[in-house]
């Protein structure tokens, strides 16, 4: 499989602060990747490395062949962001959020009805304005987005939150079928159930470095803690006090 | 880029015709301002203003100075409309949004400032019916005072756009964007304020030179804009 992600000790700097140091990490085609950390971690600011929002300093930096250090425009193209906020107008309805989507992509129009039907929004919710939505209907809307566009990878930052059972049944859905369709994600995510229940591979950050990754279809490395990444015990009980929340699942 | 640009511009009208807040608001202040200086500058004359007609104006001082009011009026409204134009990309992360929408930076510059040129043009319009009105402002040579506000306009949202994109990305963008707008725009103001003054009085060729210049600032900072918009986005 190719590999999508290639980071190797890439340091990345935000307002002159370095968010992430030394980030290893690796990630092939059709990987569902679970990024964990306790708060402030680094998990937002890695996914917005990834999409070249935070500027490399050193390193190598490699999102789906774009290499973030000379070109990391070029990669919005390909991967798509799921943030905090929903990025949306609130002045516009749903639809023309779409729309303006879809257009900017240059995706077919169907692409918006189609998008609209896959994340159960009603004809009438979707002539809402933004401002007025639910923050459930918020994050549904910004999950439309990002399947209006073509992307090959995913990034989505706690995609669970503020959603019912539904709507969370609905992102591990659209996840799975986005990786069934060759598409690669990266999921950063306090609901470690939900979220291992799709991933194929846990990643932990603690102080903006990667610090151990787990493989969910190795069920000895989550008995093992102290095969990660060929540590021993005295670096993984470090880990475990920087990282408060280690405990493998 | 047109395309892009097209497409930025229309979904920030699109915005404005949803919201109304320059109808609802920056209009409303340019015309409060407008009144005040008025009354700053004028004998105020309330039974005058009854008076079908009649103007704030006690003479000459507010007349010979209505063409720099009217453009301070302009250009305050018009922070307060670029302020407008970058507070929806910083609603919800929309900012980010456009960073990653991968769209021509060269074109939302293009798209953010012709959507803010389509709302100035209103605003002056208001605003010029309105000080013409109080101040008795009368203009003898329209062409010159359109080409002057053309010129003008294009440069307040040229310089505006990339001054909003750069004080977007700072916590105290409220007061920081006049504070980096007013210096930059001083030329442009007593540019257009020459050439209107020109085209009042009635007198083209003396107004030619202020054109002249105001088409120098306009290529510049549209230049300016195409050119490290795309930077100050990132920032």
């Amino acid at each position: 499989m190719d590999l999508v992600i290639d980071f190797q000790n890439a340091v990345f700097i935000s307002d002159g602060y370095p968010v992430l140091t030394g980030v290893n990490m690796e990630v092939r085609t059709g990987e569902v990747i679970h990024l964990r950390g306790s708060n402030g971690a680094g998990k937002t600011s890695l996914l917005r490395a990834m999409v070249g929002l935070i500027p490399i300093k050193s390193g190598k930096a490699i999102v789906l062949g774009h290499d973030l250090a000379s070109d990391r425009f070029d990669v919005r193209k390909d991967a798509g962001l799921l943030g905090h906020l929903s990025f949306l107008y609130d002045d516009l309805t749903i639809l023309d959020n779409l729309r303006f989507i879809q257009r900017i992509s240059r995706r077919p129009k169907d692409s918006v009805a189609d998008a609209i039907r896959r994340v159960n929004i009603t004809d009438k919710l979707a002539k809402t304005k933004v401002g007025r939505l639910s923050t459930g209907q918020r994050k549904r809307t910004a999950l439309a987005a990002l399947l209006i566009r073509d992307y090959r990878l995913w990034l989505l930052d706690e995609p669970h939150a503020g959603l019912d059972e539904h709507g969370r049944y609905l992102v591990d859905q659209l996840i799975l079928d986005f990786q069934s369709e060759k598409g690669t994600v990266v999921i950063a995510s306090h609901e470690l159930e939900r979220a291992m229940a799709v991933s194929s591979r846990s990643v932990i950050i603690s102080g903006g470095s990667i610090i151990a990754a787990e493989n969910f279809v190795d069920q000895t490395l989550r008995d093992a803690p102290d095969r990660y990444l060929g540590a021993d015990e005295s670096t993984i009980a470090n880990w475990k006090a920087k990282e408060g929340s280690f405990d493998v699942a | 880029m047109w395309r892009d640009a097209f497409l930025v511009m229309q979904k920030d009208m699109k915005i404005e015709l949803k919201s109304k807040v320059v109808v609802n608001q920056v209009l409303p202040f340019g015309l409060v301002v407008i009144f005040l200086f008025g009354l700053a500058i004028g004998k105020v004359n309330t039974s005058a203003l009854v008076t079908a007609g009649s103007n704030l104006s006690n003479g000459g001082a507010l007349k010979d100075a209505s063409a720099g009011l009217f453009w301070l009026a302009v250009t305050m409204s018009a922070i307060i409309g670029v302020q407008r134009s970058f507070a929806i990309e910083t609603q919800d992360q929309a900012r980010d949004a456009l960073r990653l929408s991968a769209l021509d930076p060269a074109g939302i510059f293009l798209g953010k400032a012709g959507a803010l040129l389509i709302q100035l043009a209103v605003l002056e319009l208001v605003l010029g019916l309105c000080a013409s009105f109080l101040f008795g402002m009368h203009i003898v040579t329209l062409w010159l005072f359109l080409l002057a506000a053309l010129l003008a306009s294009i440069s307040l949202c040229g310089v505006g756009v990339v001054y909003g994109a750069l004080a977007s990305g700072a916590r105290t963008r409220e007061t920081l964007l006049p504070l980096l707008f007013f210096p930059v725009i001083a030329p442009v103001l007593l540019s257009a304020t020459k050439a209107c003054e020109a085209a009042i009085v009635g007198n083209p060729a003396s107004g030619m030179i202020w054109i002249e210049i105001l088409a120098v600032f306009s290529l510049c900072y549209l230049t300016l804009g195409i050119a490290a918009f795309g930077s100050l986005l990132e920032e």
